[in-house]
């Protein structure tokens, strides 16, 4: 009888272990995850739009000439956020076969998947290696061994916290930018005050920090009123309970100031139970990030007056790098850090054209 | 005559003082705070309908879905002596599961009726997916939920792919939000709903009975001629569907599901309702109210919060105090020190024992 209830435990055991990478395999997000450590070509052939052109394994890497250009990406997966599955897709849409190159793409957001992801994709001979790290530590071995074998590197999205002659440049964004750009914006609409409610992410978060920096400036100088300030962790449904309260204690406000679209969304669902108008040339002004379409189509019926985005388009960047490289030209306009500042995006509602929401939207 | 009625009323429901102390508790502080904090007024929205406003109604109206789960989570505990942790993330397969149905087509009550039918066929599945770990591998219901709470949001996100999808439509609003001429929140009104079927379950069946047999002595129970095993499964699929409910709740507020922050951490909230309602998490005897109130005092706490514009830093440790204060108020040391009391100035002794 033990033993039977001990066959039937390790039965449960290996089932329920079973249950769980059978779901995880269902998922992008861990789907590179086991096999794809040792062959990184695996994951390409299950991201439907990536160019399958396996080129045939020549240990060396014939660079230049001839040949497309052999590119490996190490990102974090698409279903990380609504950004992430921008960037991923910007990269898949911009290192195509039709454009030149041969890519492979790994997504882990795990650290250590990630290295030996990089590990074998200097061994296959990749020219470039594009990496967005999960963490910021830990890479300096890898980097090392990649220029050693002549591989070139580029950072995106995420620095490395390593020597910068290491890569060849870094495109990221400054978190703080962000906050100054829709900042300045609200500056520039000169209202006759500004009684702020503002929505914060989840605490600590990168977003939230460059997000809230500038608008924490401007409560400090006094040139706007902190009327609440409290953390809806990017919750949507907590953000309308936050401005709920905020209208039950009857404090006027005629700004929402949420850090991310879904934010807003809550926010305005709560102005209108209580039968407020928001949007262009109404009573409280809505500002949101992120830039997801549907939030661009509600600045697009004026509903909202603003939405700012940390650009997850930096693949044109690089391949424009790679190219000049391949030409023998040197790269310019790097910073100290050797990096390039991707452009931060504001949209305002009363500018705003479909166009844009094609091009720029997230999501569908 | 009246006061030994009113004192065999306390005995038998004395597990429900913790909760309604909280919310009494809170109810004073608000009013000493703001005397206005309470009020409740009309008000057209944007669609020109009339609806109730106040911080009153936001807490009823915000407490739904916890309200919904911990009904639930109440039935699982009793039942199986442990949690149920997948809730959340079970809750955000069931809305993507509504939305990916929504979006099929166009929305209309009928095609409405189906994503919900649906979003609780594929909740119960997950459910009894769980019960019958618990069950019938007696598996800790701890560890066997730890499944679906590591892979229930990513199997949410497989599901509509995006980050998120919105659905627009009058009828959507209708459900999260207000129907056109009814000023009370549609989600209070869905609550009430579940309540009275719960009630009615529990009236005319004797499965409250069942469950807290099997909670108690589960071999007792089999001896007796209780499907033991069938018992927990029910309360697992039972506890699916509260999670249908509360999904698409949530869903239906914003006609959004972001599969990450959907009721997000609500587990834990839930579990800390049935427990601050007085209920053994070991198993065993339960009273739903309880957890009702107890989810009750959690929103009205979180508001209170929110208008006390305590810094967003700080909220979590605010809560973890008042939290700690009511867990100790219904320990058994503490009981049993009031009982004591109790004793001694006359009033009805043991009443915390029996509920123990």
């Amino acid at each position: 009888m033990r033993k039977l209830s001990a066959l039937l435990l390790a039965l449960a055991m290996v089932l329920a272990l079973a249950a769980c990478g059978g779901q995880q395999t269902a998922t992008p997000a861990a789907e590179p995850a086991a096999p794809a450590a040792t062959t990184p070509a695996a994951p390409a052939d299950t991201t439907p739009a990536t160019p399958a052109t396996p080129e045939p394994a020549a240990p060396a890497a014939p660079a230049e000439s001839g040949g497309a250009i052999k590119v490996g990406v190490v990102n974090n997966p698409p279903s990380e956020s609504g950004y992430r599955e921008a960037n991923v897709n910007d990269f898949i849409s911009v290192f195509t076969a039709d454009n030149g190159y041969d890519a492979k793409f790994f997504y882990s957001i795990k650290n250590d998947e990630q290295l030996s992801a990089a590990r074998q994709f200097i061994t296959d001979g990749v020219d470039y290696l594009l990496i967005s790290a999960a963490e910021t530590t830990g890479w300096d071995a890898v980097l090392k061994d990649a220029q050693d074998a002549g591989t070139r590197v580029f950072l995106f999205d995420r620095m490395i916290d390593c020597d910068k002659s290491l890569f060849e440049a870094a495109v990221v964004s400054n978190m703080a930018n962000e906050g100054d750009t829709a900042v300045n914006w609200l500056l520039a609409q000169n209202l006759p005050e500004y009684n702020v409610v503002h929505i914060q992410g989840a605490m600590g978060s990168d977003a939230q920090i460059g997000r809230t920096g500038a608008l924490d400036a401007q409560f400090a100088s006094g040139k706007m009123k902190k009327v609440v300030q409290q953390t809806a962790t990017w919750d949507e449904a907590e953000a309308k309970k936050i401005v709920e309260s905020v209208i039950n204690s009857g404090e006027p406000f005629n700004v929402i100031y949420a850090e991310n679209d879904g934010m807003a969304k809550g926010a305005v669902a709560a102005l209108d139970e209580a039968g407020i108008t928001h949007g262009v040339d109404k009573d409280v002004v809505v500002m949101g990030f992120d830039c997801n379409k549907w939030a661009l189509r509600e600045l697009l019926a004026g509903n909202w007056n603003y939405d700012g985005q940390c650009s997850p388009f930096q693949a044109q960047v690089i391949s424009d790098m790679i190219q000049t490289l391949e030409g023998g030209g040197s790269i310019s306009g790097l910073n100290d850090a050797k990096q390039i500042i991707s452009v931060e995006k504001g949209f305002d509602a009363r500018e705003l054209t479909q166009a844009d929401i094609d091009t720029y939207g997230l999501g569908e | 005559m009246n006061k030994t009625k009113s004192s065999q009323f306390f005995a038998k429901n004395s597990q429900l003082l913790i909760p309604l102390i909280a919310i009494l508790l809170l109810v004073i502080f608000n009013l000493f705070r703001d005397p206005g904090f309470f009020s409740v007024s009309i008000a057209a929205n944007n669609n020109g309908d009339p609806v109730l406003q106040g911080n009153l109604i936001s807490i009823l109206n915000g407490a739904s879905e916890l309200v919904i789960l911990s009904m639930g989570m109440t039935l699982v505990t009793a039942a199986s002596g442990g949690q149920d942790i997948s809730v959340g993330a079970l809750a955000a397969i069931a809305g993507s599961v509504f939305v990916k149905v929504l979006k099929g087509g166009a929305i209309t009550g009928g095609t409405v009726f189906l994503a919900f039918a649906m979003c609780c066929v594929v909740a119960m599945l997950f459910g009894a997916f769980n019960g019958s770990l618990v069950s019938f591998f007696r598996i800790q219901p701890m560890i066997a939920t730890l499944i679906l709470f590591t892979c229930g949001r990513s199997v949410a996100y497989w599901i509509n792919g995006g980050a998120t999808p919105t659905v627009e439509s009058p009828i959507i609003n209708a459900i999260g939000s207000f129907i056109p001429g009814i000023p009370i929140p549609t989600p209070i009104l869905i609550v009430i709903l579940m309540g009275i079927l719960f009630a009615l379950l529990f009236r005319f069946t004797t499965l409250g009975l069942y469950v807290q047999t099997v909670g108690i002595n589960q071999g007792a129970a089999r001896l007796n001629g209780i499907n033991a095993v069938g018992i927990k499964l029910l309360s697992f699929v039972m506890l699916g569907a509260c999670c249908a409910v509360a999904g698409m709740i949530g869903v239906s507020r914003l006609g959004l599901i972001n599969h990450e922050t959907l009721l997000i951490n609500i587990e834990m909230d839930a579990i800390l309702a049935v427990a601050i309602g007085g209920n053994n998490l070991g198993g065993g005897k339960f009273k739903m109210l309880g957890s009702v109130l107890g989810a009750y005092a959690i929103q009205a706490l979180t508001i209170t919060l929110y208008s006390m514009k305590v810094p967003s830093t700080d909220v979590k440790a605010y809560k973890a105090v008042v939290i700690i204060i009511l867990v100790a108020m219904g320990s058994p040391v503490v009981k049993d020190a009031m009982g004591r009391l109790f004793k001694k100035t006359g009033g009805s002794a043991g009443a915390g024992k029996e509920a123990a």
